[in-house]
């Protein structure tokens, strides 16, 4: 299918296909989350596809971050397979235990609300990262505290790829400092790299723009792209920040009150008309304005200043 | 049959007394989500102010049993409560919005302060009291064993009863119970729309303090003997309770306190009394494994 | 932040006199609804039941000193700049440092200091002796270290373990008639097997409760100890644990014909001396070992993931570390060497009693943690050495002891929550990786 067609075709609701063709990475199966009678996620399905950026965007509420919750295996999905099929593997995740999902299948992420370890240095926070690899470096620690076999060799190694991704993200010089001593933008980055750190096929974000100013905004695009094509992983991006979904995605799934609303690349998601419709608040069957439809356009389209944000580019 | 019934009544009587002490646990753990460690021994402090008025009634001369009954529920409900205030005063709101093991270090401190405290100023021996309510009825005889209800197993029920009634009146209906509830579900929230977060937190430990010390004077009327260290065991098996009840729900903390008073009982009287205080910690194990939010209690999801 | 907030709480704006001594009076006035009761009145037993003694003059002290403190306090206050905790913090952190850094250069010293303790011209038995006993619970200390101060457990019960430890070496020593060094590791594979079996299931739920389990299992092991009496014999304790030997040689005055006894062999003159000597190098070996093993073990992944699992359990999950087996580990790691401390203790006393294994135990092992400084280890020794020598030293206020711990504890968390040395140097650093990667140069 070309890029032409795509940007035009409607696409079905359970449509499971990537839109620019590429191989799917993750493909998600009728997912649905119930919490007790709230239903966050209702009967959800879209693939996104590898080594790019898929984006999930909705209104507060729409069900994104219990979406990735159920990815990465901090929820039990009611209903669903999630399905990650990297190099010949598949996983089925809604099987995995939380950290087996990190472990066995490689799907790293970052949290809306920054957790990182605040006592621990930086450098330390990408150490933790590697964990398994280093855990069987170290023997399971016998051989490690014995001193022998090739631990020694394993964290120097394990220090290189951290210094890597330090320098990725700019924070070589904190790289002894406590992580909780870092500004807020630094710490949104070391998220990132420590995520990427446990070298992930799969990285969710989740809000990774979140309070950032426009230079760092910025900065994260490059980052993103970055990651992108040097390490040919998928992303899966949660964002309000159009300007961010807009400018990098290569594939947007829209949600609202738990369903898909719309799924495919920008250029389509940008001119659908229920897509609007929910980021208006207004009841399906209303008629939109034109001159509203008009205001709108580029708001989406990422080009002009998010009315909330307040700071333009 | 009459062994069984009278086990079934002894069970319930101690069952009483521990859900009175593991609803102060749920009401903290529900608001604040810490184990007050404390609780038990407030409860032991509860009786020990309990004993002491009784004792100076009797100096007084008030010797009329429901009068006196009355006055030393209210007395050391008082004082008991006082204690609650200042040890969530001193020990725990300092700590909000510290790490995770700051309260439970501090609770455990308090706990043990509260024990040497009272060792101290009140010996370390063992305090009898002659029995204040005496008598009971015979419910049935047969084959030389009667079933025995004492006036004071009836007593500890009524009050039990009456209070919860009365307590859970007041987490229903009044704004006090409304503000508690609130503070529950969300702190910042209710600190928002502008409920007194820290009040409402201190009523909480002075009402859970207030029913410690009732269940202090039931134990001291019950057994007639108090120490410095009731309060470890009986607010481990308080606690077991209000988990298996599941920790945060009120009528949880009553059907809790009631089993572990009857598995306790049962246990002690159709297998060992020596390893009685092993079956309450054999159930928080297991409750733990099988059923972590205990009977009533809601799942929890985990914030990420 | 909540301490301003409770300022506010306390309505007090600038230096309004009338204002504090309304706050402080008020502050009296809850001391008395605390002290009428408890402090001013004392059961006594008297013949035929019990008496009252009242002690006024008592209550009077306490609530006369609450309203200064409380007076003082809130001047000091109203005075002092808000920033002031904020300033402390940094203040007591880099005292931490400091005590970190020195005790780099201090450390070594002080084990020699240690081990030419018994041969100084002032030492004598009982010197040795209260310093095998500090030893002892610097061993402990560092091992709940493991468990409180890396892992962030918090563990009520850490006495369990050393029972464990104590009996199954008394028990394996007696009945089977093997050495120390053979009974030592058992002990501690028993310790640690226990470990595994309460953690496993509490490990998985909220931090929380494996506090309370912990609580409940350190009073379940004492009550089995104490009625199990054809295994334990109760109450009466096992007697004749075998004394340690020198590698096969016995601390012994009288020798069975054929044999020797460690003064015989080495042709000195018996001296009861000896074995306390003997039993204070042990005891300081198995410390070293203790610390040797904490220092090399923070700096490996598994150590590092305990002290991450501390800070965020959730950012661990999302990175691959299985949560419940490392916890495990620490837990059971701790427990073994409360195993090993109490194999120890077994052999030193000959004699073991439940009495030996309270809750008071437990509580005097988390103090030495907690004072100390939650994960550091010149902490643990500096709080030992206070706590533990200091009351053998002020015997006559042993009485008081366990009041001070637990207002201790109290004040240290309000004060100062991850204990007063607590400062953490980070396990590995990148301008020491070679390169120079214009980072600063760091401490060590």
């Amino acid at each position: 299918m070309s890029l032409a067609e795509a940007e035009t075709q409607s696409r079905d609701v359970h449509d499971k296909t990537v839109p620019s063709g590429a191989r799917p990475l993750l493909t998600v199966d009728h997912l649905t989350m119930r919490f007790g009678g709230l239903v966050a996620v209702n009967d959800v399905s879209f693939a996104a596809g590898d080594a790019e950026i898929t984006a999930i965007i909705g209104p507060n509420g729409a069900g994104k971050t219990t979406l990735f919750n159920c990815l990465t295996g901090f929820y039990k999905p009611t209903v669903g397979r999630l399905t990650l099929d990297s190099s010949g593997r598949q996983h089925f995740l809604e099987r995995m235990d939380d950290f087996r999902i990190s472990q066995k299948a490689h799907v790293g992420r970052t949290f809306q609300n920054i957790r990182l370890f605040p006592a621990m240095s930086v450098l330390e926070n990408l150490m933790v990262a590697q964990h398994n690899a280093l855990m069987r470096a170290s023997g399971y620690s016998v051989l490690g505290l014995l001193g022998i076999g090739g631990y020694r060799k394993a964290e120097r190694e394990a220090v290189d790829w951290a210094r890597y991704w330090l320098e990725q993200v700019d924070l070589v010089d904190r790289a002894d400092d406590n992580a909780g001593d870092l500004p807020y933008g630094a710490q949104r980055r070391l998220e990132i790299a420590r995520a990427m750190c446990s070298r992930p096929v799969l990285l969710c974000l989740d809000e990774p723009a979140a309070g950032l100013n426009p230079r760092e905004s910025a900065e994260l695009n490059a980052l993103l792209l970055y990651i992108k094509e040097k390490h040919q992983i998928g992303l899966l991006l949660i964002e309000h920040d159009m300007s961010v979904v807009m400018e990098i995605s290569d594939h947007i799934v829209v949600l609202d009150y738990g369903r898909k609303i719309s799924d495919g690349t920008p250029a389509f998601v940008r001119g659908d008309p229920t897509v609007i419709r929910a980021y208006l608040g207004e009841e399906e069957d209303d008629e939109i304005p034109p001159e509203v439809v008009a205001d709108l356009a580029p708001v989406l389209a990422g080009t002009k200043p998010d009315p909330s944000d307040g700071e333009g580019r | 049959m009459e062994y069984f019934v009278q086990q079934l009544i002894n069970g319930v009587t101690l069952g009483a007394i521990y859900g009175l002490i593991a609803i102060g646990y749920t009401m903290v753990y529900g608001i604040i989500g810490m184990i007050n460690f404390a609780h038990g021994d407030i409860f032991m402090i509860g009786a020990f102010i309990g004993l002491i008025t009784f004792l100076i009634l009797g100096v007084a001369g008030i010797t009329w049993v429901p009068l006196a009954l009355a006055i030393v529920l209210i007395v050391a409900m008082l004082l008991t409560s006082v204690y609650g205030w200042t040890v969530e005063r001193l020990a725990y709101r300092p700590l909000r919005g510290s790490h995770r093991l700051a309260p439970l270090i501090s609770a455990i401190g308090m706990s043990i302060f509260l024990q040497n405290y009272v060792q101290l100023l009140q010996g370390a021996r063992v305090r009898p009291m002659a029995p204040v309510v005496k008598g009971g009825v015979t419910l049935m005889e047969a084959d030389g064993f009667a079933v025995q209800l004492s006036y004071v197993q009836i007593l500890i029920v009524v009050v039990t009863v009456a209070l919860m009634t009365i307590f859970a009146l007041i987490i229903a209906r009044t704004s006090l119970g409304r503000a508690q509830r609130a503070c529950e579900q969300d702190r910042t929230m209710a600190a928002l729309l502008g409920i007194n977060v820290d009040r409402t937190i201190s009523l909480t430990f002075v009402t859970g303090a207030g029913l410690a010390a009732v269940a202090g004077i039931l134990f001291l009327v019950y057994y007639g003997v108090i120490d410095f260290y009731i309060g470890f065991l009986a607010g481990i098996k308080a606690f077991t309770a209000a988990v298996l009840g599941g920790i945060g729900s009120l009528p949880g903390a009553m059907l809790g306190g009631l089993l572990i008073g009857l598995i306790e009982t049962f246990w002690s009287a159709y297998f060992t009394i020596e390893y009685k205080d092993v079956a309450a910690f054999s159930i928080l194990v297991l409750v733990l494994i099988f059923r972590p939010t205990g009977l009533l209690g809601r799942p929890e999801v985990e914030k990420v | 932040m909540t301490v301003e907030a409770s300022r506010q709480a306390g309505g007090t704006e600038g230096t309004d006199l009338v204002a504090l001594l309304k706050e402080a009076g008020l502050a009296a006035l809850v001391a008395l609804g605390l002290g009428i009761s408890i402090i001013g009145i004392r059961t006594v037993t008297i013949p035929g039941g019990l008496g009252l003694e009242y002690r006024w003059d008592w209550v009077v002290i306490a609530v006369v000193s609450v309203f200064v403190g409380r007076f003082v306090l809130a001047l000091r206050r109203e005075t002092r700049s808000p920033a002031k905790r904020a300033e402390r913090e940094v203040v007591m952190n880099r005292i931490g440092a400091t005590v970190q850094r020195v005790s780099k250069i201090a450390g070594p010293v002080l084990v020699v200091i240690a081990i030419a303790l018994p041969w100084m011209p002032f030492s004598n038995r009982y010197i040795v002796d209260i310093a095998t006993l500090v030893l002892m619970y610097i061993m402990l200390g560092w091992g709940l270290n493991i468990v409180v101060g890396l892992a962030g457990l918090l563990d009520l019960g850490y006495v369990a373990f050393y029972a464990v430890g104590a009996y199954s070496y008394a028990l394996i020593a007696v009945h089977f008639d093997l050495s120390f060094w053979l009974c030592l590791p058992l002990a501690g594979l028993f310790a640690a097997t226990f470990g595994v079996l309460l953690g496993f299931p509490v490990l998985r739920l909220r931090g929380d409760y494996l506090a309370i389990v912990t609580l409940g299992f350190g009073e379940i092991i004492r009550v089995v100890l104490l009625n199990w009496y054809e295994f334990t014999r109760g109450p009466d304790g096992i007697s004749g644990i075998p004394r340690p030997s020198f590698f096969g040689l016995p601390f012994s005055r009288r020798v069975q014909e054929g044999e020797q006894s460690f003064h015989t062999f080495f042709g000195l003159d018996y001296s009861s001396m000896h074995r306390i000597m003997f039993l204070y190098y042990l005891i300081l070996v198995l410390a070293l070992i203790t610390n040797f093993f904490t220092m090399r073990i923070r700096k490996l992944p598994v150590g590092r993931a305990w002290e991450a699992l501390r800070e965020d359990e959730i950012a661990c999950r999302s990175l691959g570390i299985n949560p419940t087996n490392t916890k495990l580990t620490a837990f059971a790691i701790g427990a073994m060497f409360g195993g090993f401390a109490g194999s120890f203790f077994a052999t030193r006393q000959g004699f073991i009693s439940p009495e030996s294994f309270t809750f008071v135990e437990s509580a005097v092992i988390l103090a030495i943690v907690v004072l100390g400084g939650m994960g550091s280890q010149i902490g643990v020794v500096i709080a030992a050495v206070l706590l533990i020598g200091g009351t053998e030293l002020f015997r006559e206020l042993e009485q008081f002891r366990m009041l001070a711990f637990g207002g201790a504890m109290v004040l240290i968390m309000v004060w100062r929550p991850r204990g007063l040395l607590a400062h953490r140097d980070p396990t590995l650093r990148l301008s020491a990786g070679g390169q120079n990667a214009g980072a600063k140069g760091g401490a060590s």
